[in-house]
């Protein structure tokens, strides 16, 4: 019983000892590093985001295919959020708009790679430099102040405010990755983005709509896109037309370093929310275990090179 | 009369500017095992991928069940009861045997969520009635683990749990060891055994002739012969006929 729990969670797991000896590291670099609580602010900033970043992320990587949009579809998010908070509707609205526009601009990217069948790597890179440039051309790179209409409302604490000493961020994180997890290991949906990715032509043979469950994995990724430009714009109070740039590698390598491999078919969610947590410990880690800001590069790279090599050590032995 | 599960009239394919089929007419009765025979590139593959839903003809008729049918597609023909062993076994290679059972079908309950335990217990148990011995096996274990002979009998397996009306098997019996084909033929005396029909290609008339109620040569995208079983005295018959089509594009010179 306790020997399947672990191959079947043999990724997560691994995932799990690469932070933990991570976490290991810095601790004997500087013994007091995890009392500095300037750590955990910087950490739990920016973790939340790329939580849900991620959790899409390994369903299209699982589907067989890749999202290189995504920054740029929450810039989009971002900006018809910002665009209908200033226009003086209901933040409800906001809210529509950006999971709406997020889920339309991942509609299309998944149309361009099942029906007009262009390479995902190519076609969401081009994606991304495509939506990035409209927000510079829609907004002359003048970013949209929102302090005058979400600041003091119920709003801004549902969306960047705390629950006790939790950032309520965390929460909508948390809430994502349970129902990212539960989709992918016990849902229809999860069952047949792993078949696909493993080999389309079977799935296709055994009736599974295969275009569909990869558009759906697309429109996921925005759908996430534009929480994340919900959560990011309630915090900042203020839109910036380079909204997302920051997330791209550094969330790819969290899947990665999480354990879902590239080829599709297999994946973990729990991992990559591990490998969200690994990622974002070097980074702030780094500087409260008092090392120059220069060491940070240094280190993602050896991390994920490290966890790479873990993974293909610990893998069953068929691949 | 008995109605004909599916009936194919006058089906055209083309790939591009390969003619795949044209104007193929087939049907196939109540508990009939029909052995379609052809070399490579006669049609075969894509005659039954025109039965299952994976291929959508250019002109040309499909009658299921008396009733004819427009929008084929491979969940339609699973739901009228269409199975298919098809000859790359159509597995996922790295998810596991129960995955892949319910693979296209899965068994779901609330909201979608599959019933994971239920899903088990019934490959478990199509495992053990298609006579899987090991003991190394489960059904979470890996497909990729698995010999030849062991992926085709999970295909089968798929083929069998859905109470299948046709059950189409293309090659079942490539690259499998003798003890394994013998399995194979096992399965489809039963299936008909249960008034289920079947369509058995193979490469080995031999292996078809055993089989078959009636026989089916293709040549170069056309049904070239249709006969019954006593019109054929034997297998070596068959072997001839399927010569003198080679030769003449006729049987019987």
């Amino acid at each position: 019983m306790f020997s399947s729990f672990i191959s079947r969670n043999r990724r997560p797991i691994s995932a799990l000892g690469v932070l933990i000896v991570l976490l290991i590291a810095f601790t004997i670099a500087n013994p007091k590093v995890f009392l500095n609580s300037q750590l955990y602010t910087a950490v739990f900033t920016s973790l939340p985001l790329s939580i849900i970043l991620a959790v899409p992320l390994v369903f299209v990587i699982a589907a067989g295919e890749i999202d290189l949009a995504f920054p740029a579809v929450i810039g989009v998010a971002a900006w018809a959020f910002a665009l209908v908070v200033q226009a003086g509707a209901s933040p409800v609205l906001a809210v529509v708009a950006a999971l709406a526009s997020g889920a339309l601009a991942g509609f299309v990217n998944g149309l361009l790679v099942t029906r007009a069948k262009l390479s995902s790597l190519v076609s969401t890179l081009g994606m991304n430099f495509l939506l990035r440039g409209l927000i510079n051309l829609g907004t002359q790179g003048q970013g949209i102040p929102l302090t005058a209409h979400l600041s003091d409302t119920t709003f801004r604490s549902i969306f960047a405010g705390e629950m006790g000493p939790i950032p309520t961020q965390m929460l909508w994180a948390i809430a994502f990755a349970v129902v990212g997890v539960l989709l992918f290991n016990y849902h229809k949906f999860g069952a047949q983005i792993c078949c696909v990715g493993d080999n389309q032509e079977s799935a296709r043979e055994m009736g599974i709509n295969v275009a569909g469950v990869r558009t759906m994995a697309f429109v996921y990724v925005g759908i996430a896109a534009g929480c994340v430009a919900i959560l990011s714009n309630s915090l900042n109070l203020i839109f910036w037309p380079n909204t997302g740039d920051g997330f791209l590698l550094s969330t790819l390598a969290a899947v990665f370093v999480g354990g879902t491999p590239t080829w599709g078919g297999v994946g973990t969610v729990t991992g990559a929310v591990i490998g969200t947590f690994t990622v974002g410990f070097v980074s702030t880690g780094i500087i409260a275990a008092g090392l120059t800001g220069f060491y940070t590069q240094f280190f993602y790279g050896l991390v994920i090179i490290l966890s790479l090599l873990g993974h293909r050590f610990n893998q069953p032995r068929y691949r | 009369m008995a109605e004909h599960i599916v009936e194919l009239r006058n089906v055209s394919k083309s790939f591009g500017k390969t003619r795949a089929l044209s104007d193929v007419s087939l049907h196939v009765g109540q508990s009939e095992v029909v052995g379609l025979i052809g070399d490579n590139g006669a049609g075969k593959s894509t005659l039954i991928k025109i039965i299952s839903g994976v291929h959508k003809p250019d002109s040309g008729e499909i009658l299921v069940h008396g009733r004819q049918v427009d929008n084929w597609s491979v969940a339609e023909a699973r739901r009228a009861g269409i199975e298919t062993v098809y000859q790359d076994k159509a597995l996922a290679e790295q998810q596991t045997i129960a995955r892949n059972i319910f693979m296209g079908r899965e068994l779901t309950g609330f909201l979608g969520f599959i019933r994971g335990r239920e899903a088990r217990e019934e490959a478990h148990r199509l495992m053990r009635d298609i006579g899987f011995t090991s003991k190394v096996f489960s059904p979470d274990s890996v497909v990729a683990n698995l010999s030849g002979g062991e992926k085709q009998g999970v295909a089968i397996a798929r083929a069998l749990y859905f109470d299948a009306t046709l059950i189409i098997l293309d090659e079942p019996t490539t690259a499998l060891s003798l003890t394994e084909s013998e399995k194979v033929f096992g399965f489809v005396r039963q299936v008909k055994q249960r008034g289920c029909s079947c369509i058995f290609i193979s490469h080995n008339i031999y292996h078809t002739y055993d089989v078959a109620d009636r026989f089916v040569i293709l040549d170069r995208g056309k049904v070239v012969l249709s006969a019954d079983r006593h019109e054929i005295s034997s297998a070596d018959q068959l072997v001839r006929d399927l010569q003198d089509i080679a030769r003449t594009g006729r049987p019987g010179a």
